[in-house]
């Protein structure tokens, strides 16, 4: 049969499927199982009444529970099995975790993985913030908006395509139709390539560098003035490792203008950026990037027209800045909208595949774990291994899982 | 909003060029690509997209007409004709600045200069191309004479590219077939989900029974769970109920991975519907079924529209699950996505067949983007703005 045709059939078959099962279970309940005529018309209509929500629920239910919530339980298990050669598998304890764990190439994607995890949802909601801002207040502000969402609509192998362009290289002599290498070629190494390879970074770093320094100092205060006044032992045990996040961050801020200040980039000669260990990584984020920031400005820009225009008011007769108002009256007032982005983004680099897939295909030290998943289990077969890798994404899923859930129960009562 | 006070930003100005400048950088790589689209092979490997917007100087060796074409003219022998259209090229676009018979000297003359050949005559050639070929005996040979011009030519487009990559039946990597598998596994991947998600929806959002409020627990909590994890497990399992790799695969598989956002957004916005009309239409008599139909899914047109465009645009741009439930060692069931990566391996430099087959696929995305904006910002803002 032509897909086409089957492709109708099955909406035609899907659609009247659902429609038939949930009008003809309806009526079988109230007109057959439990009347509401008869002696006993009241107690039929409660019976039915408490039946129903679960034939309303049924196909969803089945559907939720076979394609997401078993395979969790299934992917657990065969991260503990190995496949046998004639069929079958057996138990096989740990040893799939302890083999990945032996895998350079494992760290090397859980690495990438933290990288992504840093920047992409970071800079996504920085940039969205700031075109949320600036866009509010211009009068073609909508149209600069639906501009900037636009990425959102572009497929990752699409976008793929387009920043491959970007970054293509020709061999030196000839003109370049990468952008990215002609922009670069335009430094030859005087003074204005000193200034924005090297002064401007350097500076843009320590400004980061002292921003996360004083965040990591004003969440560990509390812990070094012995102050545990109405906050758990969780709470604190977070707030010290979102520190020790901090530290580790101001060191690599550190070491990365010390580089800066050290290095002599290859001036004039073209550059193959997708195969430059490390700096790759972040050609790779920017494709990411380019295209969440949309989402967040939306949603953003959406937090901040919410916000009441009394405290703004107030703070303008007090006579503060643009700057004052924007990151002191506007930015506390919306930081609950920003968690959310930026946990819904966390997630979306989580599951970045198709990106690198396309683009890299975890070589050249790219590699990320949804990647190096789909390595084990479709290139090499070794589901086992596949599997645990799968169960690491999962983990590292579950504690925005444990928010979102906890925060939606809070929000029911 | 910071005018309100009646101070008018001194910095409206800087606002305009920061926004200006944010929104062409944004803008920049897709339009790169569809400018690329329109350029032959020879175009995009030799100059950059952005300098085909303008009149480019090009260095082109061009050649005479063939010497068995001269005519007699008086006791000389003539061949004439335009260097352009003897390339196959139009008369009339490009303007020739300088020129020369020699590739060491490609700019000995000026237009209207006549060069001395020796044996071979005297070669006069104009701005547009034009040119006179003079010789005093019958010339010989099988080509015409080379001649190297400088000329500028205007920016030049064509939709080859798209006649190759659609209609083109003798062209195995073409996108036709794969546009249409893309939209043979969209669209049901699209509707039926809707219509499992709304009755739970319903049921989650206005009716009361026991574990409700933990199976609106699980569908939030399902709504992270990465699909990763559902390959190997589905794959088996479709194995083992007979579909194997396919359609139907594909569909199911999407159905089951757009249910969580389906039911979180569509539950979230039955719930808001007033109160009123559902009790006075039970008041009425009406029963569940119907006033599902007959108010719920009228008034939740907006929720529903919003999770159609998600779930299109997710299926369509997606290649993880098309490569894991579809695709088969034939390739019949290709979708673009994969095709793509497919080019993108083989085809890495052929920067025209790529960029225009991108194109296509993302240019369905893009139509229904601009045209249901309103929506997709609904949906996104009742989904994460809590």
């Amino acid at each position: 049969m032509h897909p086409a045709l089957q492709g109708l059939l099955t909406i035609i078959v899907g659609v009247g499927g659902c429609v038939g099962y949930f009008y003809f279970s309806n009526q079988l309940l109230d007109r057959v199982l439990f009347p509401a005529r008869g002696p006993n018309a009241g107690r039929n209509i409660n019976r039915a009444n408490m039946i129903r929500p679960w034939l309303f629920l049924a196909p969803a239910l089945i559907a939720l529970g076979l394609y997401l919530a078993y395979p969790v339980v299934e992917t657990m298990r065969l991260s503990l099995t190995e496949r046998l050669p004639g069929g079958g598998s057996k138990f096989v304890g740990l040893d799939n975790y302890t083999q990945m764990l032996g895998e350079p190439k494992f760290w090397e994607a859980l690495q990438n993985n933290f990288l992504w995890l840093l920047i992409v949802p970071a800079m996504s909601t920085a940039f969205g913030l700031l075109a949320a801002q600036l866009t509010d207040r211009i009068g073609w502000g909508n149209i600069a908006k639906s501009l900037i969402f636009m990425p959102m609509a572009i497929s990752f192998v699409g976008a793929a395509v387009i920043w491959k362009l970007i970054y293509d290289t020709r061999p030196a002599g000839q003109d370049q139709i990468g952008v990215l290498n002609a922009i670069w070629l335009l430094f030859e190494g005087g003074f204005g390539s000193v200034l924005f390879l090297q002064i401007i970074p350097v500076l843009l770093l320590a400004a980061f560098g002292a921003a996360v320094a004083w965040l990591g100092y004003a969440l560990i205060r509390p812990l070094l003035a012995g102050n545990r006044a109405g906050q758990g032992a969780a709470f604190m045990l977070l707030r010290g490792l979102a520190a020790l996040i901090c530290t580790a961050l101001v060191v690599s801020a550190l070491s990365g203008i010390l580089k800066l200040l050290t290095v002599s980039p290859p001036y004039g000669e073209p550059q193959t950026w997708l195969t430059i260990p490390f700096y790759n990584n972040f050609f790779l984020m920017a494709v990411l990037i380019w295209i969440q920031t949309g989402f967040a400005m939306v949603i953003l820009s959406a937090a901040l027209r919410g916000i009441p225009e009394e405290t703004i008011e107030a703070a303008i007769i007090d006579g503060a800045n643009p700057f004052q108002i924007f990151f002191k009256i506007k930015v506390p007032q919306i930081m609950g909208t920003v968690v959310v982005v930026w946990t819904t983004i966390t997630i979306v680099v989580l599951k970045v595949f198709d990106i690198v897939f396309a683009m890299t295909n975890g070589q050249w030290e790219t590699q990320v774990l949804a990647n190096y998943m789909y390595d084990k289990l479709f290139r090499a077969s070794d589901w086992g291994v596949g599997s645990a890798a799968a169960m690491v994404i999962m983990l590292l899923v579950t504690p925005i899982l444990i928010w979102n859930v906890y925060n939606a129960r809070k929000e029911m009562k | 909003m910071d005018n309100i006070a009646g101070t008018k930003s001194s910095l409206t100005w800087a606002v305009h060029i920061s926004v200006a400048l944010l929104v062409t950088l944004w803008l920049f790589p897709t339009v790169g690509l569809l400018v690329s689209s329109f350029r032959t092979a020879d175009q995009i490997a030799t100059s950059g997209w952005w300098a085909s917007m303008f009149p480019s100087e090009q260095n082109l060796t061009l050649r005479t007409a063939a010497p068995d074409t001269a005519r007699p003219e008086g006791a000389l022998f003539v061949i004439d004709g335009n260097l352009f259209v003897e390339d196959g090229k139009e008369a009339g676009k490009s303007e020739i600045s300088v020129w020369g018979t020699s590739s060491r000297e490609i700019s000995a003359y000026k237009p209207g200069d006549t060069a001395d050949l020796g044996d071979d005559g005297r070669l006069t050639v104009q701005a547009n191309g034009d040119y006179r070929l003079e010789s005093d005996t019958a010339p010989e040979g099988r080509r015409g004479e080379r001649v190297f011009v400088t000329a500028e030519a205007p920016p030049e487009f064509t939709l080859r590219n798209y006649q190759n990559v659609l209609f083109d039946p003798k062209n195995r990597e073409g996108m036709a077939k794969a546009f249409f598998n893309t939209l043979t596994v969209t669209i049901p991947a699209t509707i039926i989900p809707i219509l499992i998600a709304a009755f739970a929806a319903y049921a989650l959002a206005w009716m009361d029974f026991p574990g409700r409020a933990l199976l609106i627990a699980a569908v939030v909590a399902l709504l992270v769970v990465p699909l990763q994890l559902a390959l190997i497990p589905l794959l088996k399992f479709h194995n083992q109920i007979g579909i194997g790799k396919g359609y139907i695969g594909v569909w199911l598989a999407h159905t089951g991975f757009g249910l969580p956002l389906a039911i979180y957004l569509l539950r979230n916005y039955m719930v808001g519907l007033p109160r009123d009309i559902i009790e006075n239409a039970r008041v009425d008599g009406a029963t569940e079924f119907q006033i599902f139909t007959k108010i719920i899914l009228p008034l939740s047109f907006p929720a529903l529209a919003s999770f159609a465009i998600f779930q299109f645009l997710w299926t369509w741009n997606d290649l993880l699950v098309a490569l894991v439930f579809l695709i088969d060692a034939t390739g019949e069931t290709t979708v673009m996505t994969k095709q793509i990566v497919e080019l993108l391996g083989t085809r890495g430099g052929n920067w025209e067949i790529l960029a225009t087959s991108a194109f296509v696929s993302i240019s369905v995305p893009l139509i229904v983007f601009f045209a249901m904006q309103k929506y997709l910002v609904r949906g996104l803002l009742a989904g994460s703005v809590k």
